[in-house]
């Protein structure tokens, strides 16, 4: 949890203080004035820690969602679930690295995992297109869910995307519909869906696998209807103005509930998902244990007439001039 | 998600052709304007299919004087109290004054050819066509009473803008909201028909554009997810020719048929008998 790494700019003060007290640990004997040192230290990056979290721009909290270290899918999948068993391809026309599915375990519940994957190493990052998916992972995504529905499965997606693929053959092979159908098909499917955005929730490539009954989203991730630097290129013909339009476009963990978009915010251990992964699993698999066991007991037609409804209420205008 | 602008080279920009003479973006040629107006808003010389205001849209499809707006009510309004060079509300206030609508979308009801139909038009001169709250509130329910009322539903997109930046996550879930209500049409097996026209991008594209039983495409419209200059700026080359037109999508399996101004009407008509609608 201490290894130093390149953090933030913005974290600068936290990692100074860090590197002052391992330098301090390295010590071959620790005098009792060095061990009150340390403790003093720990105290105030503690406290620093706190200030900075609690107290981040919208832009911040975009750079934290992207932090290299945050956790990803795929870390979820090793720290949340008892097993995971890939199922590959969308039986059309590829396998897309960039939206993966399978069988999981949580808390022995069998559920059926759909996430982006984003990569860790540069290979592994351009393998999936930094988690941007083609129309091939959003078909693989509907494919799955609609098998496992077929046999009482849950599902459960994390989101973690820019946007899906801007590309030739993304175009060629129909991004705008194979978004369109999972929306169509998930706002129907006949089992419990979850939806975490557990980094970035960026646009129709995060709604893609977004439409289900319980959606939430962990503290410092941002769920955007477009990224900052989209939105400052079109709006502000610049994308020096990002972080105006990540403050515009409202789109934090503070925003998202009283919008109406987003049920449930899971809280990060204190410095962001990065600073501890496997307290941030722990957090998230109690909220996925948890949620799972109410949803089953809803009965099907109740549990889709609440998420039609959900969905249906999303929205704010004057209704004969009442908001 | 809201998209790029059409590009220019090609392709009309809003903008109806007015006064006695114009230049046809098409083919460049000068033409009479009355002519292309008589054609249903269409260049004499080659076709090309200019910009039509979704008040003109369903007047054309429509048989006169059977319309009746539903809705019409609803406004916009600023939740997130969104500001970029300038505040939304000025903006919203703004496009009404210049378009005369008050959001992007026109639902109601009215007769194809005698066949009784909810239909919803988007017009791309306001806020580049873009879904918010207002558009998709106004979908949702022409959606939901078509199928109560056992009714086929034809949408026609015309939305360069995809999902609204000014509404934020709002106007995302609009695509979802939209969504849920032609799965539920669906369900009860009502018909939807969705026609394409210049432009229709972005999560305009990526929701009920992309979800009809029958998808038409007016001749030449930009049609796609990503805008053309995302793309080019993502994968650094350029773009084929043709990339993202209508005859594009149809080519690659995503619209059944191109269908002209002139035989929109006629084409829709023959889709709700087939059906049995």
């Amino acid at each position: 949890m201490d290894t130093m790494h390149p953090g933030l700019a913005f974290e600068q003060p936290i990692y100074d203080l860090i590197v002052a007290r391992q330098e301090l640990e390295k010590l071959p004997e620790i005098p009792a004035t060095v061990e009150d040192e340390i403790r003093r230290l720990r105290r105030e990056e503690a406290e620093i820690t706190k200030r900075i979290y609690g107290n981040l721009t919208p832009w911040q909290t975009v750079q934290v969602a992207r932090h290299k270290n945050r956790p990803h899918t795929s870390d979820y999948l090793s720290l949340v679930c008892e097993e995971f068993v890939e199922l590959h391809g969308d039986r059309r026309f590829g396998d897309d690295r960039a939206l993966i599915t399978g069988f999981a375990k949580i808390d022995n519940a069998k559920i059926l995992i759909v996430g982006h994957q984003k990569g860790k190493t540069y290979k592994e990052r351009s393998a999936c297109f930094f988690g941007c998916a083609h129309p091939e992972g959003y078909r693989k995504a509907l494919a799955k869910m609609k098998f496992a529905a077929k046999f009482g499965m849950p599902v459960v997606c994390l989101i973690d995307t820019p946007g899906a693929y801007p590309g030739v053959g993304a175009e060629e092979r129909g991004q705008s519909q194979a978004i369109a159908e999972n929306m169509y098909e998930m706002s129907r499917l006949r089992t419990p869906i979850i939806c975490v955005v557990i980094g970035e929730g960026g646009s129709g490539g995060a709604l893609g696998i977004g439409v289900g009954d319980n959606i939430a989203m962990l503290q410092h991730a941002y769920y955007s209807v477009i990224s900052p630097e989209g939105c400052a290129g079109i709006l502000w013909k610049s994308h020096e103005f990002a972080e105006q339009a990540a403050t515009a476009l409202r789109f934090t963990s503070k925003d998202l509930p009283g919008l109406g978009v987003v049920d449930d915010v899971i809280e990060e251990p204190l410095g962001g998902a990065h600073r501890d992964q496997h307290q941030m699993a722990t957090r998230l698999k109690a909220y996925l244990s948890k949620s799972l066991r109410q949803l089953r007991e809803k009965p099907l037609d109740e549990l889709l007439e609440a998420r039609y409804q959900k969905f249906r209420r999303m929205g704010v205008f004057l209704d004969n001039g009442k908001a | 998600m809201a998209s790029d602008q059409a590009k220019a080279t090609k392709r009309s920009k809003r903008g109806v052709p007015e006064g006695l003479w114009q230049r046809c973006p098409g083919c460049k040629r000068v033409i009479f304007g009355k002519e292309a107006e008589k054609r249903l808003g269409v260049c004499p010389e080659c076709g090309h299919h200019f910009y039509l205001s979704a008040k003109d849209r369903i007047n054309q499809l429509l048989d006169s004087g059977t319309f009746t707006e539903w809705d019409a009510h609803l406004r916009p309004t600023d939740p997130l109290e969104f500001r970029d060079k300038k505040a939304y509300v000025d903006r919203l206030q703004a496009e009404q004054k210049r378009t005369g609508l008050s959001d992007a979308a026109i639902t109601g009801s009215g007769m194809i050819r005698a066949r009784r139909v909810a239909i919803g038009v988007t017009d791309s001169a306001f806020i580049m066509g873009s879904m918010g709250s207002v558009v998709g509130e106004r979908l949702a329910r022409l959606v939901e009473r078509a199928t109560k009322d056992d009714l086929p539903v034809i949408i026609v997109s015309g939305s360069g803008g995809g999902a609204r930046m000014h509404e934020g996550m709002l106007s995302l879930m609009q695509m979802a909201k939209v969504s849920a209500a032609l799965a539920r049409h669906d369900q009860h097996g009502g018909l939807f028909i969705s026609v394409q026209t210049n432009p229709t991008m972005g999560g305009v594209a990526a929701s009920f554009a992309a979800l009809g039983d029958v998808v038409f495409a007016e001749p030449e419209a930009l049609i796609g997810f990503a805008g053309p200059r995302t793309i080019e700026a993502t994968i650094r080359v350029e773009l084929p020719k043709g990339f993202q037109t209508s005859e594009f999508q149809l080519e690659h399996g995503f619209v059944d048929r191109i269908v002209p101004r002139n035989k929109l009407k006629s084409e829709i008509a023959r889709v709700i008998d087939y059906c049995g609608k």
